[in-house]
């Protein structure tokens, strides 16, 4: 009974895209999961004695990336009635069907004389007895294990819900330590899970809002370094790191890359005024885009480069507007109750993620790039900064804990508000900034 | 950078012995817990204590004095960058201090309490202390010796998450600092 229901539900979710290029096993992520898809991963085969640790590792990856999505759900391998002992034997689908596996994901693991690693992986839908899309085959380096495990990951996800992956990326934030009066902030960057953390800077001036290029190659951030708030560019493989021109008495911050990975958009603030200017970073030239008496800050591209979001408190409040990638007149797009900051274009174009305070509540929350559809997807003491993952269906974003003990952690949530989570990270964590996936 | 360090130490410091008369008020103070164990009243550097002693709170001419017994800060409304009365008579001491006592300069600090993103109050920080220099600069102040920076929420003084807290943590406050040096 509770197997069927189990299955009229799943039905229901992979059945409803009828244009689905891959059949039935699909999940539509916008309509939201009733039940997540049950799937098996047997252990990876180690194909030789050397894989054997690997293979093990690299299938509990894999396994998390997908569980960690809310979308599928791992039958643990107690329940399973036989084995993948071969990566090229033939599946017996019936004992997959019997225990209720929809997905079936069989991988093999092999370590060359020169300690290089092969991972091949097989996803099947079980339920029609067939693969799903091509055996594929990744190869790196035993220290690049995750990045394997990831990618395997992605095309299972990619695979059967039809969007895009994003466990092949990493994150940049700013790490925190000591306490509310004494804090300690440095850049450091991780993988998407937090695994593989690199401390990027040291604790001795206040490090802010890092962003990543659209290749994920470089970093934008404000650093108190020079004594005032001040852009730097970070090459990411070197950890070189240099300012960008800007005229004595000034502060700048909020920087941003353009699509086109050479103009940031950021703000500069002069007598107490704060606009919003570009500067294109080859040659240093910076012009204004905007020239008003209230703050204009966290500018945001298009995925196109055409049009910039921000915020401006230039009706009372803080409320998002849209503009030209070169300024001009723009167009309120907020319109609810409270005030709304932080806007961030999504990588699809189709969403702007924002921070919104309401009532003594911060939210984040998306809206249509005209302001209509709005949705709040979390609620706190403190929500803040939103950053999207490279499918544009996760939103990662700091959330800071209320008093004298008060903390910041970073967490993410699907763009239908489920499966809020928190990222493990080793101290406090705020400001994270996702990276495209990686190539 | 010196500024930067000032701004720090000094802030800790406030939140420990606001009314501390202490002559170590802009020395280096990188332990705070030094000027509770000096005792208020007791002298610092060298011993020297009494009514007027060079450097000490009691000395018009001190920065402890312009910290302390003129005050060194303005507080400000939720989301506002205007001056009250009341903090107006307190600017209006800096001034004459910084007027009177030409060697020095001054570096003013804007903040913002925590209920608000990260970017927005630092602009809100830069617009207060923008307040700050601008209302000095209008009482004779030379511009060329004031300078503003903002912090944001970055550098709270009180740590709670009620208004009383916010209301200390929504402050410009003016930094003295010899003026030879930078």
């Amino acid at each position: 009974m509770t197997r069927l229901l189990t299955l009229l539900a799943a039905l229901l979710v992979f059945a409803l895209p009828a244009t689905a290029q891959n059949g039935p096993l699909r999940i539509e992520i916008t309509e939201g999961v009733i039940e997540p898809l049950p799937f098996a991963n047997p252990a990876f085969v180690a194909e030789n004695a050397a894989a054997t640790e690997l293979a093990q590792n690299i299938a509990r990856v894999v396994s998390d990336d997908l569980i960690g999505t809310g979308l599928f759900r791992e039958i643990p391998p107690s329940a399973f009635i036989s084995q993948i002992t071969s990566f090229n034997s033939p599946v017996q689908f019936a004992d997959w069907r019997a225990i209720n596996a929809q997905a079936l994901i069989s991988g093999a693991v092999s370590v060359g004389s020169d300690g290089s690693v092969a991972v091949k992986f097989r996803l099947y839908d079980v339920f029609a007895g067939q693969e799903l899309g091509e055996g594929l085959q990744f190869n790196g380096t035993q220290a690049g294990w995750r990045r394997m495990a990831h990618k395997v990951a992605d095309a299972v996800y990619s695979r059967i819900t039809g969007e895009g992956g994003y466990f092949d990326s990493r994150v940049v934030y700013v790490a925190e330590t000591g306490p509310k009066d004494d804090r300690r902030k440095r850049l450091a960057i991780m993988d998407y899970d937090g695994a593989n953390v690199q401390y990027l800077t040291d604790s001795n001036s206040i490090v802010l809002a890092p962003r990543f290029s659209p290749t994920g190659d470089r970093i934008l951030y404000t650093s108190y370094e020079s004594g005032f708030p001040r852009i730097y560019v970070m090459d990411v493989a070197s950890v070189g790191r240099r300012a960008l021109p800007t005229q004595d008495g000034t502060m700048s911050f909020a920087p941003r890359f353009a699509p086109d990975g050479n103009t940031v958009v950021y703000s500069l603030t002069t007598g107490g005024n704060t606009d919003i200017y570009r500067m294109d970073v080859s040659s240093g030239n910076a012009s204004r885009l905007t020239s008003t008496p209230s703050i204009e800050t966290a500018p945001s591209f298009s995925p196109d480069g055409s049009r910039i979001v921000f915020e401006s408190d230039r009706s009372g409040t803080q409320q998002l507007y849209i503009m030209g990638a070169n300024g001009g007149e723009p167009q309120r797009i907020s319109f609810g109750q409270g005030r709304y900051g932080t806007p961030v274009w999504s990588p699809r174009g189709d969403l702007i993620a924002f921070t919104k305070q309401s009532k003594g509540r911060f939210h984040i929350g998306v809206m249509r790039t005209d302001g209509s559809e709005e949705r709040l997807l979390t609620a706190s003491f403190l929500d803040e900064g939103p950053t999207w993952s490279p499918n544009g269906r996760v939103i990662m974003f700091t959330r800071e804990t209320q008093g004298e003990a008060g903390a910041a952690s970073l967490y993410s949530v699907d763009i239908s508000g489920r499966n809020l989570k928190q990222i493990r990270t080793e101290g406090g964590a705020s400001d994270p900034a996702w990276s495209p996936l990686q190539r | 950078m010196t500024h930067n360090k000032n701004g720090a130490s000094s802030m800790t410091f406030l939140t420990r012995g606001i009314l501390l008369a202490s002559v170590l008020a802009l020395a280096a103070c990188t332990n705070p817990d030094r000027f509770d164990s000096a005792g208020a009243g007791t002298g610092g550097a060298g011993g020297v204590g009494g009514i007027g002693a060079p450097g000490s709170a009691s000395d018009p001419r001190s920065p402890a004095y312009f910290q302390q017994t003129i005050g060194d800060r303005v507080l400000f409304q939720v989301d506002q960058s205007s001056i009250t009365p009341e903090y107006q008579t307190v600017l209006n001491g800096q001034a004459e201090w910084l007027m009177t006592n030409s060697d020095y300069v001054a570096i003013v600090e804007g903040h913002a309490d925590e209920q608000g993103t990260r970017e927005y109050n630092l602009a809100l920080g830069a617009r207060r202390a923008n307040a700050v220099q601008e209302y000095l600069i209008s009482r004779g102040v030379a511009p060329s010796r004031l300078r503003v920076i903002s912090y944001g929420k970055e550098r709270p003084i009180e740590l709670c998450s009620v208004e009383s807290c916010y209301s200390q943590n929504r402050r410009a406050v003016t930094i003295i600092s010899a003026g030879l040096s930078s």
